[in-house]
Formats: C-alpha cells, structure tokens, sequence
C-alpha cells in the first residue's frame, strides 16, 4: 500500500512537470503577447514596447519558464501580467464558484444516475428501461447552451421565476442561482453516468454469482444492496472520474451565459489575454484536482469491491 | 401582476400631472414624467476579467470609462458632434498662436471634501507622462505638452504651455485616459475624483458600486446608488429582459429586434455612430494602384451590407469617418455602386480573373460577415476575392502589417484625432499605409490654424483627399445600441465616448 502510494505521487509530480511544459509551450505558441493584448488600439506600439520590456516578456521563453518554475517550487505563483496583482488572488476570487457549481451538481448526479441505472438495468429492455433510455439519449444530444437558453427563456423570461444571470447577485443570500446552471450541468453528466450504472447493473446480475445467490434464496433487496450494486457502482465510479472533462466543458457554457465569475471563464481570459502564469497556475489546479480526483475513485473502487490486483 | 402594473402606471401618470398642474409647466422630458430621486441603477457592460482597471489613467475597456466617468472627470468633454466642450474647465483661450492655453477651472469639490485646483490639474497631467508607466493611456496623444513650463496662474487658472502649436490642444484633453485625479493621487484602489458617484468597491471582471456624490459641482445625481456590472453579450441580453439590470451597453441588432417586439425593454440607439470599413493598402499591389483602389470603393453595394451585417441598424457610408461630426466636408455626393466603371477601371488595371485575398478576422461583430459579403460583391467585376481568416484577439495589430485588404471599425472620436492615429506617415495605427508627405505637411499647417473656419476648410480638403484616392471603403454606420428597462429615463441617444453618453447622473427610475 505504501509503495503504491509513493509511486502515485511520483508520477503525478512527473505529470505535473510535463503539463506545465506543454501548457507554456502551447501558449507561447499562440499569436501575440500579453503585452498586446492587454491593451488593444489604445496604446501606441512604442507604449507597448516598453510594457513588454517592463514585463519581461522580452526574455527568452527557458528563461521565462526557468523563472516561473523557480517560483513555483518555492510556492509563489506569481503575478498576472495582466492585473499585476498576485496570481494566488486570481485563482482564489474564480475557484470558489465553480466549486460549488460541481458539488452541487455532483451531489444530485450520483444518487440520480445511480438510481436510475439500477432502475433500468433490473428491467433490461422492459418499457420503463426503454423510456429512461430514449430520454437520457435524447438529452444527452442537445448541447448545453441550447437546454440553457431554454431554460432561461421559460423559467426566467416568460415566469419570472427563477434569475436568468448571476449579475450582480451573491449565491450566499440567494442560493436560488444554482437552479438553473445546475440544471444545465445535470443533463449530459446523468446519462452518461445512468448509461454505465446500467451496463454494470446488467453484468453483474447475469454474473454466475449472483445466479448462484438467487437459486440459494437470497431475498432480492439483499442481493441487489449488498452484491448488484457494489459491483454495478465499480464503471460509475471511474466514468465519474472521468467526467470531470466533460463537466468542465458544460461549466465553461454555464459560466458564460448565467455570468459566472468562475474558473473556466478565468482561464478562457488568461489564455485569450496570453496571461501565462495565470494559465499555468490554473492548469496546475486543475490536474491536481484531476489527479486526486481520480485517486479517489481509485480507492473508492478498491473499498466497493476489493481487488488485490489493484495494490500491489 | 398585470391589474398591480396597471395600477401602478395609473398611479404615476396621476402623479405627475398633478405635479405638473401643481408647478404650471411641463418637465420638458420626452416621457413626460418627473424626475424622481433615489432608488439604483444596474448597468452591464462586456467585461473584461482580470483586464479591468480603477486607474482612470490606465483605461482601456467600455467599462473602465464607464466607471471612471462615474467617479473622475476632465477638463473638457466632447459634444455630440465631437466638439470640445467645457467641464472641469468652465472656459479656455490661448496666446493667439495655440501654444500656451490658459483653462479657468470650475469650482468643483473632490469627494473628500477639498475644491479643485491647478495643482490638481498639473498633478494628473504629471501622473499620465509618467515614462516609468507605459501603459497611461494618453501619453503619446499629449506628448506635446510640455509640463516643465507650465504652472498654477492661480488655484482656478491653470497655463498649460506646448511644445508645437495645436488648435486642437483642449480635443486632446478629452481624450480617454485625461482624468483629474488629486493632487498626490497614488493608490487606485481608493478613488477620489470630482465626478458625481463616490467610490464604495469594485471587483475586476465582476462590478463595482457607486453612490451619490451630494456636493457633485452640476447638482447631485438622481440615482442613490449605481452598480456597474460585467457581463457577455448574452448574459446582458438576459439580465436587462430579467429585471438583473436596468441598463445594458452595447446589444446587437437581434437583441434590438428581439426586443421592441417586447415591452419591457427599449432600446436606445445612437444613430450612425460608428464606422465600419474595408482599409486597403495603397502601397502594396494591387491597391497601389489608385483605378484598383476607385473600382473597390465603386463595388461595394452599401445598402446591402447595411441591411444584411447591421440587420439594418445603420446607415451607409461615404469612405469617410466622421458623419455629423465637427470639420465634417459639407456637400459631398453619396458614393453609389457602379459596376460598369468598376469593371473598366479593373480590366485596365489587368485584375479580372484574378485572385486577391482580404484578410479578416472575427475581432470585432460583423467582420467575417461584411468580408463574405463584400467578396460576392467584387465577385460580380470578375474579380475573386479570397477571405482569409486571422487570430481575432491579435487582429488590430496584424492588420497593420498583413493583408492588402481587411477590416476596420472605428468608435467616435474628433476627426483631427483619426487623421492623426491613422492617417499620418507616423500615425500608430496607419493600417491603408497611407503616407504622403504633403497630406503631413498640410495636416500640421490646418492643426496650427487658430481660426476655426480655416481650419475646417484645409481639414474638409484633407478629407476629400482620402474620400477620393484612401484606402478607406467606409460602407456602413452603425448605430451605437443600449437596451434600457421600461422605468429608466433621461438616457441620451449619445455616440460613444462623448459627454451625454452613458451619464448616470441625468439618469432616474420613474
């Protein structure tokens, strides 16, 4: 177990060193500098001459990586080219909100998916199966911003009832924001997540096993909560892990049209501004919080249905 | 909901024909209604994240000037046509040569209470040259100034003396980024300016908070408190459609369309006050070729473009900026479409059948579109115009090194400043490449002219100059929109970047 943590940890260094290598690669590869972006048509060239020399952004790119990566072994991530204020503000002021927007949706996502995935894997092709499978999938096909714009035309423009944006608005006093975003955020997560429930579901019933525990008379609640689910819950775990990607593609759409001051909408202006250490320091956040998440399935797996061959 | 509107709607309507009966004459506003005070206006911009600035000096975004109009002022103001009128200074004259420029100063307070004066004055202009900044805005266009030799008259009259002649010193005063700020003004994120809303707080990217100057020199504003709020396009829509805000800046004509069918919101629309254009390079073929440049101008059915890339919401050009603004050549014919002449200018010019590429980018709404239009237009000489696509961000400065042919788009500014950013040998943004010595030599000699007709005549010549043989294809003028909520009024349909656009002091919630 030891071995196997320290060996997850060396690697995720090593992945972490190789990102932020290609993530400053990548960017420094896009048009233009954060000198000329900072401003457009207001400054005269020679104005931004000065400022990319003020920013050091005349430097050769290693040394400018060199410096970046010092700072950041020291725990410093450094200053926006943009704002000129620290980079740690920046990450802190985005991260919050787009951290409850996922846990809020996570935490309906996982009971519902699971719920329905069972639903439909102990019924295989009956009509309730059939049903849930026609809806997930349709759903499934609309992209988000289209389940955005309307809902946000039915419940805010035409009802009234719930708020179209969060302009202006503080989730604190009004937690009523979430609705919407997160129901955008719901749609495409539970199906693919009910899809696997459902296979699981459906494997682990036909499973030699779980014949065996029906012919002994195993009451089917029983066989169902302690043998089907842990089993059928193994692919959901691990799509999970995986749905983080997807799931940040959803909350980019989200955060642009309900105007969420969050983390995709900070990282899309950091890269259309070519304000690297902010791009850096956000892609960092984000694969560490892949990496534990990941981690985390993982070990959830292991705990769900132990497998030796999973710690060596 | 409907019975409590209506009853609403009555009951103001009754109270203000009983003030009106009351005081005998009408308020003269269009709505007929009283100006009320209190109550707080939201107002959305597109914002700019991380980007977004206090430091009136340091603007560049519709939402920094919107903030800092709110809190700064400067010493003068444009006009609806763009020309120079007084605000901090109440009035200006020179020596008889616009060299040094005398401005008495209005007795105006800071929001912590102490008056302005020429210190002040000298202070910010100090703060905006300051080489160890770059990035204050109105360095290059008030490097003329030479502030070593100017100084306090007195605490209300400031001398401020120029390195060269320029009749046009008090536009450059009101340009972005020209603020007064206190004198010893270090640290931003504590403004303290003269202008009608008092700081409260701000978050780059988010919004910030304003209230109620009382002792605001031109009377206090009506509104208590003023939200300036950051938002995309389509959030805006649907924030000022939802009640999240009472103002929106800069909507599209789908939103408009959208919207008037609706009763909730009413747009507010600056007629033409904008430029979109084609720039082509008159130094790089086959545009230094002048029939070539005469045939584009001639292809272009402007009505069209109008009515397909501004849905309408606009007017066609002239190929020339500045509609309706000061110094603005009276009498010049429309430039119509002539398909024929075009033809004979570009067969004698040996280009039918051949393949030019117009470089564009989606920098700016309506560039693609107008670039694909404009293509099938050409199209109809024998004449294929490529659309080649650029990186939108980095557009603008692409442009003034790539492609023979692109776009251009331009906001409202006086025309002797766009003559100067754009079309002068050493002009920063000069993206037609249009530098001819003798256009330099007759610009400098109309900028030093103290009388104001002369100078619009030498001005109105340049103008036809360009009109006849630039590299500008101004096809349209598009409207500047603003979606209002039903109860706000006082909005002025004003151009961009002139005194009556976006002031929330004018404006109150009925």
């Amino acid at each position: 177990m030891r071995s196997y943590a320290a060996g997850r940890a060396a690697l995720a260094v090593v992945q972490l060193a190789v990102l932020s290598v290609l993530v400053f690669a990548l960017t420094s590869l896009l048009p233009g500098d954060a000198a000329d972006l900072r401003f457009t048509e207001t400054l005269s060239p020679e104005q931004v001459e000065r400022l990319r020399e003020q920013l050091g952004l005349d430097q050769p790119a290693a040394e400018r990586f060199g410096h970046w990566f010092g700072q950041v072994l020291t725990g410093d991530l450094g200053t926006s080219l943009i704002s000129g204020g620290p980079v740690v503000d920046i990450v802190r002021d985005s991260v919050g909100a787009t951290l409850v927007l996922t846990i809020a949706t996570l935490a309906i996502v996982v009971p519902l998916a699971v719920a329905l995935g069972i639903l439909m894997g102990t019924r295989e092709n009956g009509r309730l199966d059939r049903t849930i499978t026609s809806i997930t999938l349709a759903l499934s096909a609309i992209p988000d911003f289209v389940i955005a714009v309307v809902l946000v035309a039915v419940f805010s423009l035409k009802l009234g009832w719930l708020p179209a944006t969060w302009i202006g608005g503080d989730l604190l006093t009004s937690p009523v924001l979430l609705v919407l975003p997160v129901a955008v955020l719901l749609g495409r997560t539970v199906c693919l997540l009910s899809r696997q429930v459902r296979a699981g579901t459906i494997n682990t019933l036909n499973a030699d096993y779980i014949t065996q525990a029906r012919r002994l008379g195993v009451p089917r609640r029983r066989l169902l909560f302690r043998h089907v689910l842990p089993n059928a819950a193994v692919p959901g775990v691990q799509e999970l892990a995986r749905t983080g990607d997807t799931l940040l593609g959803g909350v980019l759409v989200v955060e642009a049209i309900f105007a969420i001051p969050g983390f995709a909408t900070a990282l899309v202006d950091a890269v259309e501004t070519r304000d690297l250490p902010v791009v850096q320091a956000l892609t960092l956040v984000l694969a560490v919080a892949a990496l534990l998440l990941n981690l985390l399935a993982d070990l959830t797996c292991n705990r769900l249905v132990p497998r030796s061959a999973l710690l060596k | 909901m409907s019975d409590a509107l209506n009853r609403r709607g009555f009951l103001g309507l009754a109270g203000a024909l009983g003030v009106a009966a009351l005081t005998g004459c009408g308020s003269g506003q269009s709505s007929g209604a009283q100006p009320s005070a209190g109550g707080r206006l939201r107002a959305v911009y597109a914002g700019g994240g991380a980007k977004e600035v206090l430091d009136p000096h340091v603007q560049s975004l519709f939402v920094d000037l919107a903030r800092h109009k709110a809190m700064y002022e400067k010493l003068v103001e444009l006009g609806p046509d763009l020309k120079p009128v007084p605000r901090l200074a109440e009035k200006w004259d020179h020596d008889g040569k616009a060299l040094v420029w005398r401005f008495t100063l209005r007795d105006a307070t800071f929001h912590d209470g102490r008056k302005l004066t020429a210190e002040d004055v000298l202070y910010s202009l100090a703060r905006v040259a300051d080489p160890k900044v770059p990035e204050r805005v109105a360095q290059s266009s008030l490097a003329a100034l030479d502030l070593r030799r100017s100084k306090a008259v007195d605490p209300r009259t400031v001398e401020l003396v120029l390195a060269a002649p320029n009749a046009e010193f008090p536009a450059l005063l009101a340009g972005i980024g020209t603020q007064i700020v206190r004198d010893g003004f270090t640290d931003p994120t504590k403004p303290i300016g003269t202008g009608p809303f008092k700081f409260v707080s701000f978050e780059a990217g988010r919004s910030m908070v304003a209230a109620r100057f009382d002792d605001y020199w031109e009377g206090a504003a009506k509104l208590e408190e003023l939200h300036l709020l950051s938002a995309d396009a389509e959030a805006r829509a649907n924030a000022v459609q939802g009640g999240q805000a009472e103002y929106a800046n800069d909507m599209t004509a789908t939103f408009a369309r959208t919207a008037e069918a609706g009763k909730s919101v009413r747009i507010v629309a600056a007629k033409a006050s904008t430029m979109q254009a084609f720039v082509m390079k008159v130094d790089q073929a086959p545009f230094d070729n002048p029939d070539v440049r005469l045939a584009f101008k001639l292809l272009a059915d402007r009505q069209r473009l109008v009515d397909v890339v501004l849905a309408g919401r606009g007017a066609v050009g002239n190929d020339l900026f500045g509609k309706g603004y000061q110094y603005y050549p009276e009498g010049l014919p429309q430039r119509e479409r002539d398909v024929e002449e075009a033809k004979r200018l570009l067969k004698k010019a040996g280009l039918v059948n051949k393949e030019i590429e117009i470089f564009t980018a989606d920098a700016s709404a309506g560039f693609v579109e107008s670039a694909t239009l404009f293509a099938e237009q050409v199209a109809e000489a024998g004449v294929k115009l490529k659309v080649t696509t650029g990186s939108a961000q980095t557009y603008s400065k692409d442009l003034l090194t790539k492609g023979v042919i692109g776009n251009h788009r331009s906001g409202a500014m006086p025309i002797p400043q766009y003559l100067t950013d754009r079309l002068l040998s050493k002009s920063p943004f000069n993206v037609t490449h249009w530098r001819k010595p003798e256009f330099d030599a007759a610009f400098a000699a109309a900028q030093v002219q103290t009388d104001e007709a002369a100078r619009a005549a030498k001005y109105g010549e340049l103008q036809k100059t360009i009109r006849d043989d630039g590299g500008i294809i101004a096809w349209g003028l598009p409207d500047y929109l603003v979606a209002v909520s039903a109860k706000v009024q006082g909005v002025e349909a004003a151009p961009p970047n002139t005194l009556d656009f976006g002031r929330f002091d004018k404006v109150w919630l009925a």
